[in-house]
């Protein structure tokens, strides 16, 4: 077998392997182990205390609530939580890790053997990657090498936010499945609201385990860790380039060597990080300053009770419940708040269809043009459900409607002060709607003619025609009617 | 009047202070004097590597013109103790006996030192040590070994020498130890005091150095059973900021009315090996016979595990010190031996800051944790660490109230006689036990063998420290002047 | 089990401890006697026996998620080595490449 040596004919004969190890800051008021904040932006090393700062003779104490938010997430990743778990210290020296130990979990995890399913969509077949564990643990410091020319910076306030780990299983076998994991356990994440999952700010950070292997071929290759990616975008890049580098590998009959490459987003590219051979001899052993964590299953039931309603089983509600197509709840579901939107506006409307058309075509079409959050979107759901049931009632019309929203979008005004100040409240007045008729058929009489011969399609161009005259207010239900009467005259 | 003061027992003297009849002052002041007298001229006793001077005075002050909080009972009001220098104190340094926390001043203070100075009691100075407490006999200090009052040739006992002989010497009548292998019994039997070592759990450990976490406990010594118990009782609490720290109540344990009908005190064969000093093994059967006396059975007992204490702890020790020493690496704190290389400036920081036991045992522990040999070595004594808190477990469960053994297999040896660091381990012999089963024990003064103070050891269940104190008082009233002769 | 002089430096260097060469062989023997005592461990039958794991009488106790943090008696400047805008500072680390540095940075 000659390798070839084209690479890049060559990758289409290998399949890439990978598995990701997720880091996710838990959304806490105080750290793991000690009561400081875990606020952002605090002057460095203000946010510490003698637990954090590791002073001799302090000891840690855990934070019940990152314990809530640990089993919730792995609740929602379909774990088995154990309730016995223990604390252990993983050992290694670096500025920003004050005790020269990070305390973390390790042969036995919080939790273990769950499984998230990617590519639920309309175009996909949907995939499940196992989930190998769930483990808590606490952050670093920040290490800050560009600041001063001769030091490195540390600043502890980040030191003692709690963690959790989300291992899976070498489960996918592209890049962009490793980023569909990614963007639907994000997804998860923000619903289970236990994190404020930011991969730019740093409370999401991904390492990826990659390997190849010749298409058919069933064992694992020997596979590298790639770190350093601040995006999705850049885990599936990091992920194309190792992959590449080990096909080329591959075909030239090299071994691949296990150790850690580096992502360099702006130069594309990975490189090995220089390791010291003992820099994975962590000497793992329990924690001795806490005692196991033992949790009841009723507890661990009760946390997983108090998840609110996770993305598949909304996605599943919306199509029962509401008869919404696929995309439009692919849609809806990627955003919770837009869909908490959605399902407002039905609540004070009944219709679902029509207020999903209105969600998704006038609500998500200000919330892009004005780059806003559902959260800032200055029209609340009651006030979109209130201008929704004035159209069904025939109070405004469709096209009124839609400049009533744009006025409600700029000033905030309610929808019936709105139609009325703009006086676009639908006229059904037959005098005035008279007047507009004559002078429809003023200005179409050829139309107004055949019409009157019989030929029934030209009546929606004159009732487009005195909806004009009208400036969209006459109500095009009575101008139907009244065109109708006249046509017998 | 003032060397009464200095002879007066801390219940007595509290007493005094918080009746008026006595100033805090005056009890201080001759504290202070006595430990600057002792620990100068040319045989230093070395009891202290700070004296709280004029500090303590001060506080004493305040204390006799009322200008202190007196809401609470204060039995210790006035009473000048010594603490270990691994245990946080916010006004004065806490080096632990090492160059690398030289001058280091806590930014906090420790719960069991809190709570000792809530009772009224005032911190006169910090206690030498074997640094970071590892060490049998306090030469392992880097500020040079303390003297046994007793017999100036001879070592102290450690690791808490320091606090043992502040006692010993009459410096002052309580002091506050650490225990992690038998740091407080030890010496205490060394210098003729009683020391006592908790229930693991039943001390907060919040402030004390660690050195090795599943072992350490915070320890009192008291010139007699009563003061012992009189500082335990005041330590004994439960405290949120250590999460080991034990919810069980607080029992009184300043009770005893010398009765032992009824009790059934357990003797290990193991504590008695053939080898055991001759003096030593007289002494133990003569207070064997002592709680005959006053109505307890004495019982052969068995606990086969004994002879795997040393290996146990001499793995699980330092295994968990190499990591407790850790965050001593001359970043945040403590000494920095300046390097143009980070790498560089924390083996010089860290070789240069620790002493030659300190770095023995962090390499060993290091090693037994290290990839390959973990389940080897510190799996494994994890595991034959239940045997031996099952040795407990069962002898206890069998109807034996107490177990009594010597403290030490011999009284205090000189200078320099443990060059080997085993043998030097194996001084802990009859201690280590019960910090590996994490049991309550307490040593108190059988007697002398030519002069030299022998401690008798008295070992209780989990929690069982008032059954502990019972015995003790009963033993030290029937032994009377005998207890140091 | 015994350890060579390539472990007692390997060892060390996990340990961060600067050891000079001419002391290395002393430590090897010092160490090699202390663990030939421990070899009595391994003959032990402990094959059902569960490890130790955590002292005391109880389970993991939990604080609430609030304040306040425990307030330090004496400010960072009076006990860090080296402070510079409120930062400790150690001698510069490049962010990858440097023997030390960049792969152990964050958790």
């Amino acid at each position: 077998m000659n390798p070839s040596p084209d690479t890049h004919e060559s990758a289409t004969d290998y399949e890439m392997v990978v598995g990701l190890e997720v880091h996710v800051q838990l959304k806490t008021s105080t750290k793991a182990f000690c009561n400081c904040s875990t606020d952002f932006g605090a002057p460095p090393n203000t946010n510490t205390c003698p637990v954090c700062l590791a002073l001799p003779g302090a000891l840690p104490v855990l934070n019940l609530h990152a314990v809530e938010l640990a089993v919730r997430t792995a609740s929602a990743l379909r774990c088995t939580v154990h309730e016995t778990s223990i604390f252990a210290r993983k050992n290694y020296f670096y500025p920003d890790l004050p005790k020269g130990y990070q305390i973390s979990q390790f042969d036995r995890p919080l939790a273990t053997d769950g499984a998230l399913v990617i590519g639920e969509t309309e175009k996909h077949t949907p995939i499940t990657v196992g989930i190998t564990r769930v483990h808590m643990e606490e952050d670093a410091g920040k290490s800050i090498h560009d600041r001063y020319p001769d030091a490195t910076a540390i600043d502890l306030n980040r030191a003692g936010v709690p963690l959790i780990e989300i291992v899976s299983e070498p489960d996918m076998r592209s890049s962009a499945e490793a980023g569909s994991f990614l963007r639907v356990l994000k997804q998860l994440l923000e619903y289970a609201q236990v994190s404020d999952v930011s991969m730019e700010e740093g409370s999401l950070r991904v390492d990826a385990n990659v390997s190849a292997r010749r298409r058919g071929e069933t064992r694992l290759g020997t596979k590298t860790e790639v770190k350093n990616m601040n995006s999705f975008s850049g885990v599936e890049r990091a992920l194309e380039a190792e992959f590449a580098r080990h096909c080329g590998m591959l075909d030239r009959g090299e071994a691949i060597v296990q150790q850690t490459m580096l992502w360099d987003g702006a130069k594309g590219e990975v490189r090995p990080a220089r390791s010291k051979e003992d820099s994975h001899d962590y000497r793992y052993f329990p924690e001795p300053d806490l005692p196991p964590l033992v949790l009841t299953k009723d507890w661990i039931d009760e946390q997983s009770a108090l998840l609110p309603e996770l993305p598949a089983a909304k996605r599943e509600r919306f199509a029962s419940r509401y008869g919404l197509n696929a995309y439009d709840i692919d849609v809806l579901v990627a955003d919770r708040e837009l869909a908490n939107y959605f399902e407002a506006v039905v609540v004070a409307h009944a219709d679902p269809k029509t207020a999903c058309n209105w969600v998704m075509g006038e609500v998500r079409g200000a919330l892009n043009a004005n780059n806003l959050d559902v959260a800032a979107f200055p029209i609340r759901p009651p006030d979109l459900a209130r201008l929704l049931d004035m159209v069904q009632d025939g109070v405004v019309s469709r096209s009124a409607a839609k400049r009533v929203f744009a006025v409600m979008l700029a000033t905030g005004g309610k929808p019936e002060a709105v139609a009325r100040d703009e006086g676009l409240l639908q006229v059904s007045d037959d005098g005035q709607l008279d007047g507009w008729i004559d002078a429809a058929i003023a200005a179409h009489p050829d139309e107004w003619t055949r019409f009157r011969g019989g030929e029934k399609k030209l009546q929606g161009v004159l009732v487009g025609a005195v909806m004009k005259q009208s400036g969209g207010r006459a109500d095009p239900r009575k101008v139907n009617q009244l065109l109708a009467e006249r046509a017998k005259e | 009047m003032s060397d009464d003061l200095l002879s007066m027992t801390a219940h007595a003297l509290g007493a005094a202070v918080a009746a008026g009849r006595v100033r805090a002052v005056d009890a201080v002041d001759k504290s202070l004097a006595r430990a600057r007298e002792l620990d100068g001229g040319d045989a230093p006793l070395n009891c202290f590597l700070t004296l709280a001077d004029p500090a303590a005075h001060d506080e004493a002050i305040r204390m006799d013109g009322g200008h202190v909080d007196a809401d609470a009972p204060r039995p210790l009001a006035g009473v000048p103790v010594a603490i270990k220098d691994n245990i946080a104190t916010h006004t004065l340094p806490t080096s632990c006996g090492s160059r690398i926390l030289h001058g280091y001043v806590s930014p906090y203070e420790a719960t069991a030192v809190r709570l000792l100075r809530a009772a009224g009691a005032i911190v006169m100075g910090k206690a030498n040590m074997d640094e970071f407490a590892m060490g049998s006999s306090t030469e392992n200090s880097a500020y040079g070994p303390t003297r046994n009052p007793i017999d100036p040739s001879r070592v102290p006992g450690g690791s808490s020498g320091g606090s043992a002989a502040a006692v010993a010497a009459g410096i002052t009548s309580i002091a506050l130890g650490s225990e992690t292998g038998g740091s407080v019994r030890q010496p205490a039997a060394f210098c003729g005091v009683v020391g006592v070592k908790p229930t693991y759990g039943r001390v907060s450990r919040y402030g004390l150095v660690a050195f090795a976490s599943s072992l350490d406990q915070v320890g009192v010594f008291g010139r007699t059973v009563d003061d012992a118990a009189l500082a335990f009782q005041v330590i004994a609490a439960h405290d949120p900021r250590d999460a080991t720290s034990a919810t069980a109540p607080v029992d009184d344990y300043r009770v005893g009315d010398g009765d032992l009908t009824g009790l059934v005190v357990g003797k290990p064969a193991e504590y008695f090996p053939e080898s055991l000093d001759p003096a030593v093994r007289d002494r133990s059967e003569r207070a064997l016979d002592a709680l005959r006396s006053r109505g307890a059975t004495i019982r052969d007992v068995s606990m086969p595990h004994t002879e795997l204490a040393i290996p146990v702890y001499y793995i699980v020790a330092p295994a968990e010190a190499s990591s407790n020493l850790a965050r001593f690496d001359g970043v945040r704190y403590g000494l920095r031996v300046p390097q143009p290389q980070l790498r560089d400036m924390y083996e010089a920081t860290r070789s240069q800051g620790f002493g030659p036991e300190v770095t023995r045992r962090i390499l060993l522990g290091t090693y037994v944790l290290s990839a390959g040999y973990y389940d080897a070595y510190y799996r494994q004594a994890q595991r034959v660490r239940s045997l031996i808190a099952a040795d407990f477990a069962n002898v206890f469960s069998s109807g034996v109230d107490v177990l009594f053994t010597p403290t030490t297999p011999t009284p205090a040896f000189p200078f320099g006689a443990k060059s080997d660091p085993y043998e030097m381990y194996l001084s802990d012999i009859f201690t280590v036990t019960a910090n590996l089963a994490g049991v309550p024990a307490m040593s108190l003064p059988i007697g002398r063998v030519d002069g030299l103070p022998v401690g008798g050891q008295i070992l209780a269940p989990h929690f069982g420290e008032a059954a502990m104190f019972r015995v003790a008082y009963a033993l030290e009233s029937v032994l009377g002047a005998e207890a140091h002769r | 089990m015994a350890v060579n002089e390539r472990e007692v430096r390997r060892i060390a260097e996990l340990a961060r401890l600067g050891i000079e060469d001419a002391r290395v062989p002393m430590l090897v023997d010092e160490l090699n006697r202390i663990l030939e005592h421990m070899d009595v461990l391994s003959k032990v039958d402990t094959g059902r026996l569960a490890p130790v794991e955590g002292m005391g009488a109880g389970a993991m106790p939990l604080r609430h998620d609030a304040g306040p943090p425990i307030p330090l008696a004496r400010t960072r400047e009076e006990f860090a080595p080296e402070l510079r805008d409120g930062f400790f500072t150690v001698p510069r680390l490049a962010t990858h490449g440097d023997p030390d540095g960049g792969m152990e940075s964050g958790a």
